[in-house]
């Protein structure tokens, strides 16, 4: 399948191809890795803080900016980023589907760019800017992502949905006017079981045209 | 008196049209909530233990570690020593902690012993079988040998489609509460009202001390009907806890035990005349669905074969339960007829199309509607442009071909029950047990619910998923759409009428004389003569209008036809197959929300799609072991594996008139046997077995000898 195994390079999860990749991360922090292996920039801050001060096994303070607001909790370092969101803080729109970064339900945005939830710790999300799907838009209003997915019904069961509808805004943020073929690929981290994909592709499209018109 | 029957096309101002779903908004902005989202005060996570083998017995269970673990607070065994357990994944015992993760430690910590007995995991023919083999009668109509001598042309072939999973995204599971004596379980279930009887039978509790709410639900698709193993497992750890209890099933674990479709295989042997005329069909055919199945295959599918015989054998393997997935049986009897009905089109060098029209006066009732659906789905698909023999001739490695399919379902409605209330403020609320899965279900009470009362479609308040409202059936067999309108109707029509016996005094007219259009009461045909809707309910002082309604099966209907095409490339250097385009055309009845049933239609078809191409639940015999429980190697189609795909819904007159018609099943039966047909158009030769992966791509080339 195209998302998968296509021996192309690896793309992020967005569709962007800068920065960590999705697979790239996934291989590198997956959730069996010990807490404190970071890549990149964080690697060197890692070490030295790791080799300071060892964390765990036993739950350990931090504190997550989500959706502008810091919020202090006790988690173990094994915790994920997404049970730290849903089981800690009851913040729930993300949601826990293959638990492995496979199928997307989970995304969210972690420094503006989109990432599986249940693959990073929550212990690793410090520091960062999470945006949840409630993040997307006030309570009672839409983000035109979202509104899009409701005009052109991209939703049926609507499990998948609030990790579409997070994909599809970070990718329209780096694809501004994406072909159809590109939203096609762009979306290849996500996956639904009711088959909304028309709908999808067509709100994706519209969502554009709405973001470009000065809605975002 | 207002008429519950359903307006006439021209008096519609909300059935039949493109109207979004309600409840859109809040699941496309992660506000809605599912059972799996529910948060109470002290809630503790539990997680069942599962048996790691496919056949054995339990020697020991040893807790005593696992209660010692830190959060854990209850356990509750399922099965215990001396006991078998008959597939990988059995329920064995289930503990609750404080955290998820002190859960999962605990399972972990479990010690259980077992004595491995014999077992059967693979989808074999009946001859390995042994005495797992259980052989159903055999069925003959007319004389199966002389219709074969009558014939110019057979074929035998071998066609099948492989043991696949529901994998629904919201895994099976539930939250229970006590209250004293009293149970409340939110539960993402299809069976809201059925869900109270399982719980008290099996907990040994009067039923109305049972609630069920389901607020929100991730998906069914025939396996949510059950309180399971699980649910009341949980209800038990909650009450041992004292405290609320959620417990989701685990990725994997959804996968080895939360529903399978059988497998179903068969070889056949069919014959026609020169001209087409189909005279004979001989088929045996075999299947799994773990250790007991239900059901039988009745084959050939659809098509009235005037000389036929058939028989089944169901083997019994150790494999999770099979659980009704959309249009039990239907998918893989639609494969195995068309398919072979397909080749024997090729084999007499005719077009596919023109094979299947020349046998119409076979296919039954709807016979009629078949006919006028492959003329409309061939113009839709340009088939006559794009059909060519057997073989793409055209050079290089990507061949396409065409095929098609056609299917048949029941509907009908479930049992409902619907209160509508008109309050004198001018609300409106309509309240049924039912639930909605996400095919819209709640948006469709609601247009009938306005329509009826001539409002807006937000002034209607829909209460579903609580089976403290009246009770209504499982949504099952397409049956919901068709138990919620007519109940609906009914309701809403009983209570216009009490508003309108109010109201007519002040008009100085009877009520029958009025009607009830665009927010306001009139006398019929006359907007002079008239009370705005706020004003009109206002009459009714402090004292609201209740009034219900049940299934009314003068508004519904049963038994639909569609056919499906599908066009598809395939890459003979790789095995890839693609899906390019396909075209469903559907019958079913009333269509009360087009764009909804559309969309029940295009993921139909994906869903068609990805177990053609994609999905097969993998078994190990060495082991026992499921190979693939998880969704990297459960694959389900993704948006980039979905070519075009056009729908066109047969309304109007003839279809209208029956009456409503639930379209949760039909679509999706067509899909795989379209696909197959395809690809054994494009590449000159059948994969016999879904799923149609490169492995058997490549396979079907290489027996043919290479090119397409």
């Amino acid at each position: 399948m195209d998302k998968r195994d296509d021996g192309k390079p690896p793309a992020s999860h967005d569709g962007s191809s800068r920065g960590l990749s999705r697979r790239d991360f996934i291989k590198v922090t997956g959730a069996v890795v010990p807490a404190g292996v970071l890549v990149g920039e964080r690697l060197l801050h890692a070490e030295a803080a790791a080799a300071a001060d060892v964390v765990g096994p036993g739950a350990v303070p931090i504190t997550l900016r989500i959706n502008g607001t810091s919020h202090r909790l006790s988690v173990e370092p094994r915790v994920t980023l997404l049970d730290a969101l849903r089981d800690r803080l009851a913040i729930t729109g993300a949601k826990k589907v293959c638990d492995r970064a496979t199928c997307g339900a989970c995304t969210v945005l972690v420094d503006s760019k989109a990432i599986y939830a249940c693959s990073m710790l929550a212990i690793d999300a410090q520091g960062r800017d999470i945006v949840t799907i409630e993040g997307l838009a006030p309570e009672g209003e839409l983000h035109p992502v979202s509104a899009a997915f409701v005009d052109h019904d991209a939703q049926q069961c609507g499990f998948c949905t609030p990790g579409f509808v997070v994909a599809t805004a970070a990718f329209l943020h780096r694809h501004p006017d994406p072909t159809y073929e590109e939203v096609k690929a762009g979306l290849g981290g996500n996956l639904c079981r009711c088959g909304t994909y028309v709908g999808l592709r067509q709100a994706a499209l519209d969502a554009a045209q709405r973001m470009k018109g000065g809605l975002a | 008196m207002a008429d519950y029957q359903w307006p006439q096309a021209d008096d519609r101002s909300l059935i039949g049209k493109r109207i979004s779903r309600l409840d859109g908004p809040i699941k496309s902005s992660g506000r809605a909530t599912y059972t799996y989202d529910v948060q109470r005060p002290g809630l503790l996570f539990g997680k069942l233990v599962l048996s790691p083998h496919a056949h054995a017995r339990i020697v020991s269970i040893d807790t005593s570690s696992a209660e010692r673990m830190p959060g854990v607070q209850a356990v509750d065994v399922i099965r215990d020593a001396g006991q078998e357990v008959l597939w990988v994944g059995q329920e064995i015992l289930a503990v609750a902690a404080e955290t998820d993760e002190q859960a999962r430690d605990a399972a972990r910590a479990v010690k259980i012993t077992y004595e491995k007995l014999p077992h059967l995991v693979s989808d074999v023919e009946p001859a390995q079988a042994g005495d797992r083999a259980e052989e159903e009668a055999e069925q003959v109509t007319g004389d199966p040998d002389a219709g074969f001598r009558e014939a110019d042309a057979t074929i035998e072939g071998r066609y099948g489609s492989s043991v696949i999973t529901h994998c629904c995204l919201e895994s099976h599971g539930q939250v229970a509460e006590w209250e004293g004596d009293n149970l409340t379980v939110w539960a993402s279930t299809q069976n809201v009202t059925g869900l109270v009887g399982q719980y008290a039978e099996g907990l040994q509790i009067p039923a109305g001390n049972v609630r069920i709410i389901t607020p929100m639900m991730g998906g069914g698709f025939g396996s949510k009907f059950q309180a399971d193993t699980w649910g009341l497992s949980c209800a038990r750890l909650s009450k041992q806890a004292g405290r609320p209890v959620k417990m989701m099933l685990e990725r994997d674990q959804e996968l080895l035990v939360a529903g399978a479709r059988p497998s179903i295989h068969a070889r056949v042997r069919a014959g026609a005349k020169r001209d087409g005329t189909l005279t004979a069909w001989s088929s045996q055919a075999w299947g799994t669905g773990g250790i007991t199945s239900r059901g039988s295959v009745n084959l050939p599918y659809i098509f009235q074969i005037p000389n036929r015989r058939s028989s089944y054998v169901r083997v019994s393997t150790n494999i999770g339960p099979a659980r009704a997935w959309r249009a039990p049986r239907h998918p893989q009897m639609c494969l195995i007829t068309m398919a072979a009905l397909e080749d024997l089109a090729a084999e007499l060098g005719m077009d596919a199309l023109d094979f299947f029209l020349k046998n119409v006066g076979i296919m039954g009732a709807r016979a009629q509607t078949y006919r006028q659906e492959l003329l409309k789905g061939a113009e839709l698909m340009e088939w006559k442009k794009k059909w060519h023999p057997r073989g793409d001739q055209t050079s290089g490695p990507n061949k396409r071909g065409l095929g098609l399919a056609l299917h048949t379902w029941g509907g009908g409605g479930h049992q409902s029950n619907c209160n509508c209330t008109i309050h004198p403020d001018g609300s409106v609320e309509v309240s049924l047990a039912s639930q909605d899965l996400g095919t819209g279900t709640r948006t469709v009470i609601a247009i009938v619910a306005a329509e009826t009362f001539g409002l807006p479609l937000d002034a209607v308040k829909v209460n579903i998923g609580d089976s403290r409202y009246p009770p209504s059936g499982p949504s099952g067999g397409s049956t919901t759409v068709g138990g919620v309108s007519s109940s609906t109707r009914r309701a809403a029509t009983s209570a216009l009428n009490e508003l309108l016996a109010k109201v007519a005094p002040s008009l100085g007219v009877e009520p029958g004389q009025l009607e009830a259009v665009d927010g306001r009461i009139q006398v019929i045909g006359d907007s002079s003569k008239s009370i705005a809707w706020k004003q009109a309910c206002a009459k009714l002082g402090t004292t609201p209008i209740t009034a219900s309604g049940r299934r009314s099966r003068d508004l519904i209907s049963s038994g639909v036809g569609g056919i499906q095409m599908a066009e598809v490339s395939v890459d003979i250097e790789t095995g890839v197959v693609k899906m390019e385009k396909m075209v469903a055309v559907q019958d079913c009845g009333l269509v009360i929300d087009v764009k909804t049933a559309e969309s029940q239609v295009h993921g139909a078809c994906i869903m068609g799609v990805t177990y053609a191409l994609y999905e097969e639940k993998l078994m190990d015999e060495a082991t026992g072991l499921c190979l693939n429980p998880d969704m990297e190697f459960y694959k389900l189609a993704g948006i980039g594996d979905i070519g075009e795909i056009e729908v066109h819904m047969m309304t109007g007159p003839g279809y209208d008139d029956r009456g409503v018609i639930g379209l949760g099943e039909p679509p999706v039966i067509s899909p795989g046997a379209a696909i197959s047909n395809a690809v054994a158009n494009a590449i000159g030769v059948r994969v016999p077995t879904l799923p149609l992966t490169p492995e058997k791509v490549l396979a079907a080339l290489e027996k043919k000898g290479g090119a397409a």
